[in-house]
């Protein structure tokens, strides 16, 4: 996917001024939170799972050398192949040439992240091939032609009116004047055009949620089934993983399902976690006959030993974005990469680089909601302020931020005069306030007041109040 | 491409600041594979037989699955007609040619049309074997191979699941323990699919629904068998 990670601030004001997302996501903010915390509450040992699997994924972190290696010695000896791709040209490159061999027309895709990530769709296109999004969300969000807005639902951004509207226009084979009012309607409908799509597809291509170096399994996480249809009936399954998602055996595999459901979206478990070894073997009456894992590293590597390392952990559960007030203020799509909210602000800079991502670090208010709720209890916050503190040292910051931060960073080594200007600035904010304590708009603060309205203080800074309630400085 | 490869191997030695894991690194990993510890069991599904009965048929209703109890495999084509009848389906049934299924004596169910094979999508029910059922979640273990087509987990509309009680545990990890004495250490047979529940999807509008590629129904019919069955 091409970023356009760099046009965050216009982005965003655009998705504050859009209703319907508006109404969408005011459902998500009290709604999806609540699901994970009543799942939560329902298992006690859920925090020690999370102890558990972030001891997992540090182990595997550790030697991820061993264990991709034993992976792919496993994956081969079941008869299936690895590709090792350093980069997204490689891993379009090789995927296109699998499926040229297979002499592809149409390929079938599971949700796959990173296939988002490298772009392969449109590479397939490019080369004259179909590729049909089976995921409903994906399948919805490709007809429309836009990206994921959501790590797990892709098409959170999509009302059912849309989704009617977006059935119209492209199923034109049926009668226009279909019922299409209700939602299960909806679905039957996408039921049985994917349907058709399914039984012909000639390469299904998944995702991973785990690789199994234990057994050589990949492994794919799934409400709808739509994962298991695309890689079963195809002659060809394709795999695309990153090199992070390795875990050593089946009982680790097992501790980190149980914190992933919960956290991506409350339920107890998924409707299908599936187990993929090799092509199916001589004796099965059904499955693929061929099985290749492309694993692609795609400045994941580049992230070990480095203080984003903890990064690797992320098991895309998407619950950083379901608990972030800046998420749930502008949506995914304003991040302008493939992975939006602060999973997405903290690994973008690392994956296509800082100076094209500046203001996604900037995109969090360090409330640590994120780090709460994140199962592998990543440091998202502390990883934003380092993508802040990389972009001042490496004069990457606007001249405005710098300006402004230089100046602040003088007033606060002198406490007499910082004590003076905040005085007078508290006074003239008050004063501006007026009897409601609201401003509605101010220089200088546009983009603040323009969607709220910013409280007055009450004439006075903490630290005079501070003085004049305890007594000395 | 194998100078990929090798590029990914140096890069990720460089980035933790090593060469090649040495020996007592590999030793470490090798154990703990060796070993496969389980990790933190949740008490919840740790009772007596009956108690996990009682936990999977409660759980499979929390996930819209439908369960219901055989004293013996006798009893599952009266169950099945009972079904079909229930849900206004046509007397047809695709079977997994499992031994557990082709033991099964229809002759009380004349009219009800059995063939067994995959499917190809034209089946709208269909009855596999489950290999292990897990009580902390209602989550059914289907594990691929001649005698269970995976196309039978995912094509027909209504799924139904024969899972022997003796095969009933309480953590994924002793359903894991059980492939395992089956398939051998490290070995797995092509597909494994843990299935909790019928197919289900909230991409459109943000409401459950179900039904979205897989099963509309998955009802599970636990059998009291004395022992288990082979592999
Ligand atoms: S960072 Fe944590 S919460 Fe966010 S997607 Fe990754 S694992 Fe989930």
């Amino acid at each position: 996917m091409q970023t356009t990670a760099h046009r965050f601030t216009e982005k965003a004001s655009a998705a504050l001024a859009d209703r319907e997302l508006q109404g969408m996501l005011q459902q998500m903010r009290v709604h999806v939170p609540e699901r994970r915390q009543a799942a939560v509450d329902a298992l006690p040992e859920f925090e020690t799972l999370r102890d558990r699997g972030r001891a997992i994924k540090d182990h595997v972190i550790a030697n991820l050398d061993f264990y991709l290696e034993r992976f792919e010695a496993k994956v081969t000896a079941a008869g299936g192949k690895v590709h090792w791709c350093a980069d997204a040209a490689e891993a379009r490159d090789t995927i296109l040439g699998i499926c040229r061999k297979a002499g592809a027309r149409t390929v079938t895709k599971g949700k796959t992240m990173v296939g988002e990530e490298i772009a392969i769709n449109a590479h397939l296109e490019r080369h004259g091939m179909i590729p049909v999004e089976t995921d409903l969300g994906e399948y919805i969000i490709q007809l429309r032609d836009e990206p994921p807005s959501h790590i797990i639902a892709p098409s959170f951004h999509v009302s059912a009116a849309q989704v009617a509207d977006t059935f119209l226009e492209h199923h034109t084979h049926l009668d226009p004047k279909r019922p299409l009012g209700d939602i299960a309607d909806l679905l039957s409908e996408a039921r049985g055009i994917l349907r058709s799509r399914f039984l012909a597809a000639d390469v299904g291509i998944t995702g991973a949620n785990f690789l199994v170096a234990e057994t050589g399994s990949t492994v794919i996480v799934t409400n709808e089934g739509n994962g298991d249809l695309t890689q079963t009936l195809p002659g060809v399954h394709i795999v695309l993983a990153g090199i992070e998602k390795v875990v050593p055996t089946l009982e680790d595999a097992s501790t980190i399902m149980r914190i992933l459901a919960r956290s991506a979206t409350g339920q107890e478990m998924s409707v299908y976690t599936t187990f993929s070894t090799g092509p199916r073997r001589p004796e099965d009456p059904d499955g693929p006959a061929e099985y290749h894992v492309v694993l692609l590293d795609n400045g994941r590597s580049a992230v070990l030993g480095t203080e984003f390392q903890d990064l690797l952990r992320c098991i895309r559960c998407g619950a950083c974005l379901d608990h972030c007030p800046i998420y749930h203020a502008v949506g995914g799509h304003s991040y302008g990469s493939v992975y939006g909210g602060p999973i997405g602000a903290a690994l973008t800079p690392a994956l296509v680089g800082l100076e094209k991502s500046l203001d996604l670090p900037n995109a969090s208010t360090l409330c640590g909601r994120c780090e709460s709720v994140c199962p592998m209890r990543i440091p998202l916050p502390k990883m934003l302020r380092n993508w802040r503190e990389a972009a001042f040292d490496r004069h990457l910051m606007p001249a405005r931020a710098r300006w402004g931060l230089k100046l602040w960073a003088f007033l606060a080594k002198r406490p007499a005069l910082y004590r003076r200007i905040s005085g007078a600035g508290a006074r003239f904010l008050a004063w501006r306030g007026g009897k409601a304590g609201r401003i509605a708009s101010l220089p200088f603060a546009g983009g603040w007041t323009r969607w709220r309205d910013l409280p007055a203080p009450e004439g006075e800074t903490f630290q005079a109040r501070w003085r004049r309630e305890r007594g000395g400085a | 491409m194998s100078g990929a490869r090798a590029k990914i191997m140096d890069s990720i030695r460089r980035g933790l600041h090593r060469g090649a894991p040495d020996e007592a690194a590999r030793a470490e990993c090798e154990a703990r594979l060796a070993r496969h510890a389980s990790g933190p069991i949740p008490a919840r599904g740790q009772l007596d037989s009956e108690g996990q009965v009682a936990l999977f048929a409660k759980m499979a209703e929390g996930v819209s699955a439908t369960v219901e109890r055989l004293e013996g495999y006798e009893d599952v084509p009266a169950a099945v007609a009972r079904y079909l009848k229930a849900n206004n389906l046509p007397a047809e049934i695709r079977l997994a040619p499992a031994p557990m299924v082709a033991q099964l004596d229809w002759s009380s169910q004349p009219l009800i049309e059995v063939t067994a094979g995959a499917s190809d999508g034209s089946h709208k029910v269909g009855l596999s074997p489950a290999f292990a059922g897990v009580a902390e979640t209602a989550t059914l273990m289907m594990v691929s191979g001649p005698e269970a087509p995976t196309t039978l987990n995912f094509l027909p509309d209504h799924h139904l699941i024969l899972l022997p009680r003796s095969r009933l545990f309480g953590a994924y990890e002793e359903a894991w323990a059980r492939l395992r004495a089956g398939y051998g250490e490290g070995e797995m047979p092509r597909t494994v699919n843990l299935v909790t529940g019928p197919s289900r999807s909230a991409d459109i509008g943000h409401v459950p629904q179900l039904g979205a590629h897989g099963p509309r129904r998955l009802h599970i019919l636990i059998v009291d068998d004395e022992a288990a069955p082979e592999r």
